[in-house]
């Protein structure tokens, strides 16, 4: 029962999600396309952006696609929170759109205990977004715990940077 | 003289199974880091070899380094013996006590011809002046090593009474970067003592936990090959592999029933990692945890009737017990662990009383054994990141990873705290090492 309620309220918000990005054409604007038309180029211009592809626009949120953790903890950070609803917002947008979340743990703790949360940490991403009205079929999730370190090092400046999600687009 | 006489043919029948099929290696170099102060002392007396061609395998180099990682025996150095008797009517006791020895080990290697050796050994108790055990063996030159390491077990149980675990393999992942600085990831198995290492599969994506089979004949791993965490097995002689799960999410943590009929193993497949014990015959799925935590990393008490496993149910990840049966969990999940910040993958003690642990101390891992019976915490190593703990099948010794210099290394320590020796590789990380049950060829 209570698992039922649970999905009803996340349907209703994905929903109300999906509605929400529908209606907002910045949004729609943000996760524009690359073969948009000039029209729509000139906008993005007009806008200050340097380049036309929102993935590679540093001012556009789209172009950040790698959200970080705290020690042992999946919890999003207020900062991260509009990264993640960009990238819901254009995959909302973008149906045909496939993202894969993969977690990433620092090297502390056993090495699957680190796939575990960062798979937790992943799913956590993932939750924002179909909240947001993503589909959960747009969304595949992987975690590679301490396997995969961006920094190298033992100290928390290294460990900081490596207990992460990666938003990644295969089709781009 | 007694010499038992052990049906010929015996240990070449058993050898043959053993001879695995790639090229044998020694990747793996050991330091001894320290050893205990009341060791038994010892000397193993270079064999008799009389044939003019070289010598296959100094056979007591093998058997006194085995000894000597043990912790337990101080092996005399063959620079500093007077005398080098092969037969115990050559023994000169009274000389062999005034160097201080306990036992001696004597012995001779034949050469039968055609590749084949009889190997002859006895253990002379100094004191007594008399024999304790005494054995004959024929061999190919391809078994000599496996055949000493036979001869140091033989020797270990006669003196300490507990079963040797020299004659066993270790499994272990090693980590190299190629030209490219790509990483390549190898399930490697070698002799206990790091030789004979063997490859057993290999690939680009990670591997990780291999758990060996209680025959000793198949291992379980995680591999990424198909670019998300499954469980595999492989039989080490056949290498013939399956993969045993393709669910979504990650599957993990894979650990065999004492009976070797069921597999534990974490599985995420319903949203969070859960702990599911698998019908190996049927492939059929039994639940055992249902916890919003992550559950993970499940290891089986020796009466298959129990599971220890990680859970962060409580906040921060703890180890806890839980009773099974051929339906799943029974009853309520016990917490074990109370001290540290965590505590993570336990594994049991082949007589049950202990469970070996990665300990989180002041943000320190380092490798815990827990006395159920008493319910007295040990912290046995100093590392800064040591992981991977698991008992040898006699229980008396460890082996767990640990970092030297930088790089990842394979440390075993006896179950005591008081004895350590280190396993590395020439270049490159080794981790994740599992101690193979008793061969039971």
């Amino acid at each position: 029962m209570v698992i039922r309620n649970k999905l009803l309220i996340i349907g209703l918000l994905a929903s109300f999600g999906v509605a929400c990005t529908t209606t907002s054409e910045t949004s729609s604007d943000a996760g524009g396309q690359q073969d948009a038309s000039t029209d729509s180029r000139d906008t993005a211009q007009d806008q200050g952006a340097i380049n036309s592809n929102p993935f590679d626009d540093p001012s556009n949120p789209l172009s950040q696609r790698v959200v970080y953790f705290g020690f042992d903890s999946d919890s999003i950070k207020p900062g991260d929170r509009d990264i993640i609803i960009a990238h819901a917002q254009y995959l909302s947008a973008n149906s045909s759109e496939k993202v894969v979340l993969e977690g990433h743990a620092d090297e502390r703790g056993t090495r699957e205990y680190n796939i575990a949360l960062g798979e937790r940490r992943a799913n956590a991403v993932r939750q924002l977004m179909t909240l947001q009205g993503v589909a959960s079929s747009q969304i595949d999730v992987v975690s590679f715990g301490e396997e995969r370190p961006i920094a190298i090092g033992h100290d928390e400046s290294a460990w900081g940077q490596n207990r992460r999600v990666e938003i990644l687009y295969p089709s781009h | 003289m007694i010499i038992k006489k052990i049906k010929p043919g015996f240990i070449i029948v058993i050898l043959s199974l053993l001879t695995i099929s790639a090229p044998a290696r020694a990747e793996l170099t050991i330091d001894i880091t320290l050893w205990l102060d009341n060791a038994t002392r010892i000397a193993v007396v270079p064999f008799e070899w009389r044939s003019p061609s070289r010598i296959p395998l100094k056979m007591t180099d093998v058997i006194s380094a085995d000894l000597k990682r043990s912790g337990q025996f101080a092996p005399m150095s063959e620079a500093d013996m007077i005398e080098l008797p092969h037969a115990s009517s050559d023994v000169n006791y009274a000389s062999w006590r005034n160097s201080k020895m306990k036992y001696l080990v004597i012995g001779k290697l034949h050469s039968l011809g055609r590749d084949a050796y009889r190997v002859q050994f006895q253990l002379l108790d100094v004191e007594k002046g008399s024999q304790v055990t005494g054995h004959s063996f024929q061999a190919t030159s391809k078994q000599l090593r496996r055949l000493s390491h036979h001869i140091s077990d033989l020797i270990f149980e006669a003196i300490t009474g507990e079963r040797g675990a020299f004659d066993t393999y270790l499994a272990y992942i090693t980590v190299t970067k190629d030209r490219k600085g790509q990483k390549r990831y190898r399930l490697a198995i070698s002799d206990s003592d790091g030789y004979n290492e063997q490859i057993l599969f290999e690939s680009s994506m990670p591997i990780v936990r291999p758990a060996w089979s209680p025959d000793g004949k198949k291992l379980a791993y995680v591999s990424y090959a198909t670019g998300r965490p499954q469980i595999y097995v492989q039989n080490i002689f056949t290498r013939q592999t399956q993969r045993l799960t393709d669910f979504k999410g990650s599957n993990l943590s894979p650990s065999w029933s004492p009976d070797g009929r069921r597999m534990a193993m974490s599985l995420s497949k319903d949203g969070n990692a859960e702990i599911y014990i698998m019908d190996l015959s049927t492939r059929k799925l039994h639940r055992v945890t249902r916890s919003y935590g992550v559950d993970i990393e499940p290891a089986w008490f020796p009466d298959g009737r129990s599971l220890v496993f990680t859970s962060d149910r409580g906040g921060k990840p703890q180890i806890y017990r839980q009773s099974v049966d051929s339906r799943g969990g029974v009853g309520r999940a016990q917490r074990l662990t109370f001290d540290g910040v965590e505590n993570l993958r336990a594994s049991v003690s082949p007589d049950g009383k202990r469970i070996t642990m990665v300990h989180n101390i002041g943000g320190q891992y380092r490798i815990a054994v827990l006395d159920l019976e008493a319910d007295q915490l040990s912290i046995l190593t100093e590392g800064r990141l040591d992981e991977s703990p698991g008992f040898a099948p006699n229980g008396g010794m460890l082996i767990y990873a640990t970092s030297a210099k930088g790089r990842g290394v394979l440390a075993a320590i006896s179950s005591d705290g008081r004895a350590s020796h280190k396993l590395r590789l020439q270049q490159g990380d080794v981790r994740e090492p599992a101690w193979s049950p008793y061969k039971q060829d």
